[in-house]
């Protein structure tokens, strides 16, 4: 995708964005306090699968000449769920694609630092970008299924598509069983799996990209945006489903929507104009920020 | 009663009553020239038919000409020439465009992709008497006309509308979609394979089919290429091919009145021929479209 365009849907949701009504200060308190402090202190399961966390260091991005990226450091706990807010431009999906090496992929992009994987740098000179992304998947901020296939089929494209080990035939079909199980999906279309991806409703669409994504196993899933493009009942079924992601992943999203971050993050951060502002768990983050500028923003002053 | 002013109506005054009669005269200008066109076509297709009436029947499909001082006779060498000289022409230009459509729309840097693109939309405006001269100059003087110079005249007209097409329907698959593959850990050229390709394969079909109804007609680059040709069904490459576009051209000049008709009755035949074409063309130009945007 090309800067510009991103630029553009950017505005659009935050154009779009005061009509869902800013949220006050005390609903993100709320919304923080009921998910994060009651449900997750008492009833948070031990993840079933322990995945590896990440870590970014002096992230530096640029598209051409144009500095997107200022310096960012983060760490990305393993099993847990860190969303990444701000104001349109301010580096977050730029930030996001440098996790999985996508931002390489638009011509002029450019990255530098470093980004380690479990201690293991994504950037390594002996580090390929293939092998970096069937760890590290992303969900986009569209739906995009591939509009030639099955609903089967989209999900074991990852398989039987990238350079890993073959799938046997058989596993083919529990993998892909377990993926759909996995993101919500299984039982809206086990019924009609050979139908085409494209036949199925926009929030479908999304789990079906998220099984997609989980099919290949990854280590971290990046979530670009994934509920921008969805109505309320389809979004909350995303966020319920990145609660269960949780436990057999580490997550990172990126949100316009503050009370999203306040209900599905763990930890989340705060960015402007390509800097990091501040990282904190999610309550404190809505409750009782260190700086200005993110109370500033997350009580909806500006952004 | 209304206690508004006794003026006050709704009905269109001034500005308004201006634009509304502005918008209806454009509207018909609009419409008549959209009959216009269309009537043109009409008119040509009828006047074809009505003039080749009595050249044309099944003998004249059939049939090589006759033999000098009989009647009868038809067009059945010339079918098989150009024929021919498309395939031959098609073996050329499909594959070298294709690739270099491919080569634009995914692999190439902008700049590079730029170039290229420019460069094919010159190639596109040559006429085809300049490329039939330059094929002339290189194959043809010093040695004799041949079907292959001929082919390979039609190819070089057939390139930059093959290329562009391929690269057109290749960018209509959204750029998403190609990062989802990207994303998942497939590889550039196996998320092309895999993903892009088949929503694009009718595209490309409709991109050379274009390309062949583009040159079937072509009449300039032959006269130097593949003109002198025999009376009879030949397959030979090597020697000059006859075709329908040549042979319209011949008969037209012909002093003998029963070959004006049988050029009217060509002419009605290269015409349904590149009718078909871009018909079906279309045909797998929308399904293209509805397969790249996954409806």
């Amino acid at each position: 995708m090309a800067p510009s365009d991103s630029t553009r849907t950017e505005t659009e949701q935050s154009a779009a964005q005061p009509a869902v009504g800013a949220p006050s200060a005390a609903e993100l308190r709320a919304a923080a306090q009921t998910d994060l402090g009651e449900r997750r202190a008492d009833a948070r399961p031990a993840p079933l699968q322990t995945a590896r966390g990440m870590e970014a260091r002096d992230v530096l991005a640029w598209y051409g000449a144009s500095q997107a990226l200022k310096g960012i450091s983060l760490p990305f706990a393993p099993n847990q769920v860190t969303a990444l807010i701000g104001p349109s431009g301010c580096g977050k999906s730029t930030f996001v694609r440098c996790l999985n090496r996508m931002h390489e992929e638009i011509p002029g992009g450019r990255v530098e630092g470093q980004i380690t994987l479990d201690g293991h740098d994504i950037y390594a000179s002996d580090a390929d970008p293939v092998t970096v992304r069937s760890k590290i998947g992303m969900v986009f901020q569209k739906p995009n299924p591939f509009p030639t296939k099955s609903i089967f089929d989209n999900v074991a494209a990852g398989l039987k598509l990238s350079g890993g080990k073959r799938v046997k035939r058989s596993d083919l079909r529990d993998r892909v069983e377990s993926s759909l199980r996995g993101a919500g999906l299984w039982e809206e279309v086990k019924d009609r799996l050979s139908a085409p991806g494209m036949s199925l409703s926009g929030g479908q669409q999304q789990r079906l990209c998220i099984a997609r994504a989980i099919a290949v196993e990854p280590e971290v899933v990046l979530m670009d945006e994934p509920c921008s493009a969805l109505d309320p009942v389809a979004t909350l079924r995303i966020e319920e489903l990145i609660h269960e992601l949780r436990q057999r992943y580490t997550i990172v999203i990126v949100t316009h929507n503050m009370q999203q971050a306040a209900r599905v993050a763990d930890s989340t951060a705060f960015m402007l104009s390509g800097e990091l502002v501040e990282f904190a768990p999610t309550n404190k983050i809505f409750t009782d920020p260190d700086d200005e500028r993110t109370e500033q923003y997350v009580t909806g002053k500006f952004g | 009663m209304s206690t508004t002013a006794p003026d006050f109506n709704l009905r269109a005054s001034g500005r308004v009553r201006r634009r509304q009669a502005v918008n209806r005269l454009s509207l018909l200008a609009a419409s008549g020239s959209a009959v216009l066109a269309v009537a043109v076509l009409l008119l040509l297709i009828v006047s074809v038919i009505v003039k080749s009436a009595g050249a044309l029947n099944l003998d004249f499909i059939t049939q090589t000409p006759a033999a000098f001082g009989q009647t009868g006779g038809g067009i059945a060498n010339a079918l098989v020439g150009t024929g021919l000289l498309i395939l031959v022409a098609m073996a050329m230009a499909v594959p070298i465009g294709v690739f270099a459509g491919i080569y634009t729309s995914e692999f190439a840097r902008p700049g590079p992709s730029a170039i290229v693109r420019l460069v094919l939309d010159v190639l596109n405006g040559v006429p085809s008497i300049v490329i039939g001269i330059f094929i002339f100059g290189l194959l043809v003087v010093g040695h004799h006309q041949s079907g292959f110079a001929g082919s390979v005249a039609l190819a070089i007209i057939m390139l930059p509308i093959i290329a562009r097409s391929t690269q057109e329907v290749l960018a209509l698959v959204p750029g998403t979609v190609k990062e989802a593959g990207l994303a998942l850990g497939i590889s550039r050229w196996r998320t092309f394979l895999a993903v892009v390709l088949p929503a694009a394969y009718g595209g490309i079909i409709t991109a050379t089919l274009l390309g062949v109804a583009r040159v079937a007609g072509e009449t300039a680059p032959l006269l130097f290429t593949s003109s002198i040709a025999p009376n009879t069904v030949t397959t030979n490459v090597s020697q000059a091919l006859p075709s329908i576009p040549v042979t319209i051209f011949t008969y037209s000049e012909s002093p003998n009145p029963e070959q004006h008709q049988q050029a009217w009755a060509a002419a009605l035949v290269l015409i349904v021929f590149v009718l078909l074409i871009s018909i079906v063309a279309r045909l797998f130009a929308a399904r293209a479209r509805r397969r790249a945007l996954g409806r």
